[in-house]
């Protein structure tokens, strides 16, 4: 009997990186998220999709308590990273947010140099003794955000100088290079061309090998080419959740199967 | 579009009125009087100089008042009543003729307004002449200004060589009463005046900055919000006392207090140090610097905060690491201007500093400043034409470049930070 409880406990602390129980978050009268209950795997990318405001981004910032940082947000029930509850007192959110990293939807580099802005997790978080040693991280970081070669000759020129698609890229590089165990992609291509996004795919799909990925995407095609998982969120209420090719094979729910041929959204 | 037709009537007609009304009270008091003074019997104003006509005048006027002192002669009391009358007529042609112009004008406009005439261009253009007008009286006041604070300077620059001004060490702006007097020849280097401003200013940045920067970085980050919206207003209370009020405070409170203090420790402290006055400006500039610092810091965008946030920084970390330094130029055109302002500052240190110039830097001594200078030199009876007098003109001038400088470096550095987010 103890001995079924700990293999059963075993097999989900691989499979299982982030349940959720009954979430409910309310911005002041607004109901976002709606009993939310999910089971997101480790080393798998899983998609979250739905038509806008249906409160995608609100229940990614939930994983990493970024919502803590909005007044009027209120988050009620249990969400567990590696069974260990992320609302609980002991926890401190900013241990938690280097453990999940976050890619917004807008690109956000500091008005620091390239260099600077990889540079910044690993600095706050020590990760470095040295200083070569913080030049092999940031390259790592770069050459993993496909965005190296471009700006191996200017590391000390301002990120915000970049392009668009660049800064995006950047930013990437910039959540990965603090090497957290989650990574949160609120629709990170949003600004990216179609080779800069085949790069970030290609780059989401390598994070897998370690990382547990959640993304936010509005492209369908992305969403069946990226992620092994898939969520469909619709009005605050998590509709659907299976395996990618299911969903958008043979979806259960009426509702999911409009949006994804079109019909809603 | 048919109201622009009654709009351009209404300004064809009110603009010209305006105009000739406020043309006309200008001018009425000085026409009535000459009318009034042309009017006496010949020979009564005989052997007065200027001065005496008009004392003459006004007590014609008071009489014409009512308020008769003494007895007054006929022909005043005469001149008294035509100078009633006089008023009397010069509000009724006033009347007549708005009455007239408004009526030609009306006609006038009538004649021009038809279905297809083009009002909107025609309102616009007279919108956009009195918009050029007020613009043009600002730049032509500020011209004016200039032109003869410049031609003060440079008369007194005519007494006083440039060289010996601006790099003489000593300041005694005293001119022989006498051509016998023995007393100094009046020394007018500003050197040790401009020392007291900056020795001053400095006192005041070393008060003003690091309390209004951390007010502003803890009411901008830290603070609970029911704390920000009690702190906020006070701290804008503390922008709208007068300066003559912290004069009040420099030497009732500040200066007995700094004074008693150095003397409980052996030192020796000046009754109006250069501390009492540059501590209590930098009071003043709290505020200032304060809402200059909130203001930048409120301008990073929210996904800065994210960003960094989102990384597992602590709210300190994102404030050193990343909120701070992306602010810092508007921060720094903040300290500048405040920088300006304390140079400008007159009421506090006139009340709080000293008067006599000395090379020092030492701010428990008294020392003096610029615009203290200015006001001394100024409220003296001596005539506007001895260097004494001019002198203030030439250190207003200093004040003025010095100032334009900073606030043009400050503006450029505000401007420049403000596009980086855009
Ligand atoms: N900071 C906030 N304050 C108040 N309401 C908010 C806030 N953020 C989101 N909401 C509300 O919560 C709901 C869900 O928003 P959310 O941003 O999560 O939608 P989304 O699914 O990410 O949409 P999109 O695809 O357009 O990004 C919306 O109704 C929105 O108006
Ligand atoms: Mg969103």
């Amino acid at each position: 009997m103890n001995n079924m409880r700990k293999i059963e406990r075993d097999v989900k602390m691989t499979d299982t990186k982030i349940t959720a129980r009954s979430v409910n978050v309310h911005y002041g009268d607004t109901h976002a998220i709606k009993d939310v209950d999910v089971n997101i795997a480790d080393k798998t990318v899983t998609a979250f999709i739905g038509p806008s405001g249906c409160g995608k981004s609100t229940f990614l910032r939930c994983l990493n308590r970024m919502n803590d940082t909005i007044d009027i947000c209120r988050v009620t029930g249990e969400i567990k990273i590696d069974d260990k509850d992320i609302n609980h007192k002991s926890v401190d959110p900013v241990q938690l947010r280097a453990q999940v990293g976050m890619v917004f939807q807008k690109p956000n580099p500091f008005p620091k140099s390239i260099y600077d802005n990889i540079a910044y997790g690993p600095r706050i978080h020590g990760l470095s003794k040295s200083k070569s040693e913080l030049d092999e991280i940031v390259e790592r970081a770069l050459r993993r955000g496909a965005i190296w070669d471009e700006v191996k000759d200017r590391l000390d020129q301002p990120g915000t100088g970049l392009s668009g698609g660049q800064q995006q890229r950047l930013c990437i590089a910039r959540a990965v290079a603090t090497e957290p165990e989650v990574l949160l992609m609120d629709e990170p291509c949003s600004a990216l061309d179609p080779i800069a996004t085949a790069q970030v795919e290609e780059l989401i799909d390598e994070l897998r090998q370690d990382y547990s990925v959640v993304i936010v995407t509005h492209s369908m095609q992305q969403a069946a080419r990226v992620s092994q998982k898939t969520a469909f969120f619709h009005l605050g209420n998590l509709v659907e959740f299976n395996d990618t090719g299911e969903i958008f094979t043979n979806p259960s729910d009426p509702r999911t199967e409009s949006y994804i041929t079109g019909r809603i959204g | 579009m048919t109201s622009y037709h009654g709009m351009f009537s209404a300004l064809l007609i009110l603009v010209p009125v305006l105009t000739f009304i406020l043309l006309w009270i200008a001018l009425q008091g000085p026409v009535v009087d000459r009318i009034t003074m042309a009017g006496l019997p010949e020979g009564v104003l005989d052997g007065l100089d200027s001065g005496g006509v008009q004392l003459v005048l006004a007590e014609i006027k008071s009489v014409s008042r009512g308020q008769i002192f003494g007895t007054p002669e006929d022909w005043k009391i005469a001149a008294a009543g035509r100078y009633v009358i006089l008023h009397d007529r010069a509000d009724w042609w006033l009347f007549a003729a708005v009455t007239i112009l408004s009526l030609a004008l009306l006609a006038f406009a009538r004649s021009r307004v038809a279905a297809d005439f083009r009002a909107r261009q025609g309102v616009e253009g007279i919108v956009s002449g009195l918009m050029i007008f007020c613009s043009t009286v600002a730049i032509f006041t500020t011209i004016g200004i200039i032109a003869s604070l410049s031609y003060e300077t440079w008369r007194f620059f005519e007494r006083v060589p440039v060289a010996e001004f601006l790099f003489g060490l000593n300041w005694e702006p005293q001119i022989p009463l006498r051509e016998d007097q023995i007393a100094a020849k009046g020394a007018f280097g500003w050197l040790p005046v401009i020392l007291g401003t900056i020795v001053i200013t400095v006192v005041a940045l070393v008060v003003a900055v690091p309390v209004g920067l951390f007010s502003a970085i803890y009411l901008n980050e830290f603070a609970p919000k029911r704390l920000r919206s009690i702190v906020k207003p006070v701290l804008e209370i503390l922008a709208g006392v007068p300066t003559v009020v912290y004069g009040f405070f420099a030497i009732l409170v500040v200066a007995p207090a700094i004074r008693s203090f150095g003397q409980s420790i052996g030192l020796d402290v000046a009754p109006n140090t250069a501390l009492a006055a540059g501590g209590v400006m930098g009071i003043m500039l709290i505020p200032f610097i304060s809402s200059f610092a909130d203001d930048a810091l409120s301008a990073v965008p929210q996904a800065m905060r994210d960003g960094a946030l989102g990384l597992g920084s602590t709210r300190g970390e994102m404030m050193t690491t990343v909120l701070f330094p992306a602010a810092l130029p508007g921060i720094v055109g903040g300290v500048l201007l405040a920088v300006s302002r304390a140079i400008g500052e007159t009421m506090i240190v006139v009340m709080a500093a000293g008067l006599i110039a000395k090379m020092t830097i030492n701010p428990l001594d008294s020392v003096t400043t610029v615009t203290v200078q200015i006001v001394t030199l100024l409220i003296g009876d001596t005539s506007f034409d001895n260097p004494k007098t001019l002198a203030a003109f030439a250190l207003g001038m200093m004040l003025f470049l010095v100032t334009l400088m900073i606030n043009i470096l400050a503006l450029r550095i505000v401007r420049k930070y403000r596009e980086a987010y855009d």
